[in-house]
């Protein structure tokens, strides 16, 4: 039940997506989410899926794997896509009472439902591609230029580091918590919500006062090998551009440039 | 009146490139009364044997019995079930959330539906057969120290009157003398409730000295299964799945080697100290 959340899992392979460089997959992930919000015809998200199934195929994680991550959103995507349907004001094609579905609403519902399903394909590919040590290192150099600004970002990926490392543990911890509660006749699955509520107490006790040890036991840790945050600090493994990672800019770049220029010309289904 | 596994499989993971073959064709027979040692390495499947058999794990083939019944038939009562075949944790800290430790042992009677009066009853039965204080009866089991705290957690699982009382590492992480008191309060459950026990172990001498059934786990098959101390003449075996006899045992076997004539049959240093007596006597 709770195992089966994807998102920000990492899948262990050797695709060339694998081997990227992680700055190079950050920035060319925000770059899409650019394409995607910009693109607003039936072309251009055609052709994104056809990207982005190229992109899942070179990467070698099984397509179910990807799918299950979709799973977990879809009471998000059912509300984006009833606001989007029945709150657009347009030409009126049906209603039921006060409930009115437009023409441009079934546009931006559409519109919507594929933005959210690449976007969430797409950040979901990067991470399942990179592992969460590399994410961060990525994520650090990415945001340096911040530094200027007095932002901490040393500070943010070592804290974003120990957050993505202590999810599987925290899954596994409340796993094994709900097994010797259910052991003790615990019921998680009936009743109504408030009920249900109330059985998640003996599981979150706890669950926080494992976390806030562990938060302790690692200080701790931390400290003791004389942690004092970013000054100074030096990288085992410093983050290097080789020749695939400058190819996969340039594709990025292009990609964008498609994306504007599908906005200009007049492509078939431009109305739909 | 048993507990019987008829072809049990399990794979953690299927269909995910990290597929794990946990327990392979398991079949046991666990009959009424009996005291058992299950050891094993780490990741032998000795956890996820233990999780099946109250019904936390289900089998990815094969079935379970339980007096008879088939505990994945649509209509059997899990939770009943859960309450029969009770198992307790490693770690107390997974299970303890209550104010006081009164209250947590009445969670368990509680969630079977119980009155408040039943419960309370109850788990005052509970935490006298473990031997817990009265006096700290009140205390917010995290204020336990880890003795106490495990006799809690036993005691949360006895409530719901247990008929097999399963024990994940009971004595992780206790002194020597925490870990003796823990294994002789399981021993007289097991005498003067003739409760079914089932003993999740790595120390071969601790389930040596108390089991009268050793099942040794071995990368998801039964290695071995018999008594005690027909499972230790197996001593080299044992090692090379990473196990060990009880030390008394390779005492006994370098003596032989060295030319007394003694019987290598002893597994606690009771009766090695006996059959070495019996030596001497036997001599003069």
């Amino acid at each position: 039940m709770i195992r089966d959340i994807t998102i920000g899992q990492y899948y262990q392979g050797d695709s060339i997506l694998h081997k990227l460089d992680p700055r190079v997959k950050i920035i060319g992930t925000i770059i899409f989410f650019i394409d995607i919000f910009i693109i607003n015809n039936i072309c251009g998200y055609a052709l994104m899926a056809l990207f982005l199934a190229m992109e899942i195929k070179i990467s070698k994680v099984p397509f179910s794997f990807i799918v299950k991550g979709l799973k977990s959103v879809i009471i998000i995507m059912l509300f984006a896509l009833a606001f989007n349907l029945f709150l657009t004001q347009g030409t009126v094609v049906f209603s039921f009472g006060i409930l009115k579905i437009s023409k441009e609403g079934i546009r931006m519902a559409v519109q919507m439902l594929f933005r959210l399903i690449y976007l969430i394909l797409g950040s979901s590919l990067m991470t399942l591609t990179t592992t969460p040590n590399d994410l961060t290192d990525g994520l650090e150099r990415v945001m340096a230029p911040l530094k200027l600004l007095k932002v901490p970002v040393h500070e943010i990926a070592m804290m974003m580091a120990i957050a993505l490392r202590f999810i599987p543990i925290l899954i596994e911890e409340t796993d094994k918590i709900m097994k010797a509660q259910l052991a003790r006749g615990a019921d998680f699955e009936s009743g109504s919500i408030i009920k249900k509520a109330k059985a998640m107490v003996p599981v979150l006790v706890p669950l926080f006062i494992s976390a806030f040890r562990r938060a302790n036991d690692l200080a701790m840790a931390m400290e003791a090998r004389c942690y004092r945050g970013g000054e100074g600090r030096s990288k085992m493994k410093p983050l290097k551009y080789k020749g695939f990672d400058f190819t996969a800019y340039f594709i990025a770049i292009i990609m964008l440039v498609i994306a504007i220029f599908s906005k200009r010309f007049n492509l078939p289904f431009e109305n739909f | 009146m048993s507990i019987i596994l008829n072809n049990v499989s399990y794979v953690y993971g299927q269909g995910t490139p990290n597929e794990v073959k946990a327990l392979d064709n398991i079949n046991l027979e666990i009959k009424d009364g009996e005291f058992i040692g299950i050891i094993g390495h780490t990741g032998s499947g000795k956890s996820t044997l233990i999780q099946h058999l109250n019904g936390l794990i289900r089998a990815t083939s094969g079935e379970i019995y339980y007096n008879g019944q088939d505990i994945y038939d649509k209509d059997y009562d899990m939770k009943e079930h859960r309450s029969k075949v009770g198992l307790v944790f490693q770690y107390p800290e997974y299970q303890l959330f209550e104010t006081d430790v009164f209250k947590d042992v009445c969670y368990g009677p509680k969630n079977l539906g119980l009155s408040q009066k039943e419960a309370e009853l109850r788990a005052f039965k509970a935490l006298e057969m473990v031997g817990f204080p009265m006096d700290s009866f009140y205390r917010s089991p995290f204020d336990l120290s880890g003795g106490q705290k495990r006799r809690a957690a036993i005691a949360g699982v006895l409530a719901m009157r247990t008929e097999v009382l399963i024990l994940d590492e009971p004595t992780a992480g206790l002194d020597p003398k925490g870990r003796d008191e823990i294994l002789d309060l399981i021993a007289r459950l097991h005498k003067k409730y003739n409760m079914t026990i089932i003993l999740v172990s790595h120390s071969m001498e601790d389930v040596g000295k108390y089991a009268d059934r050793l099942i040794v786990m071995d990368d998801g098959h039964v290695r071995f299964d018999g008594t005690p101390r027909e499972v230790f003449k197996h001593y080299k075996e044992l090692e090379e799945i990473g196990l060990a006899a009880p030390q008394v045992t390779y005492v006994m076997h370098e003596l032989k080697e060295k030319g007394y004539n003694l019987n290598t049959d002893a597994i606690t240093v009771e009766e090695a100290k006996n059959e070495i007596l019996k030596f001497y006597k036997e001599k003069a």
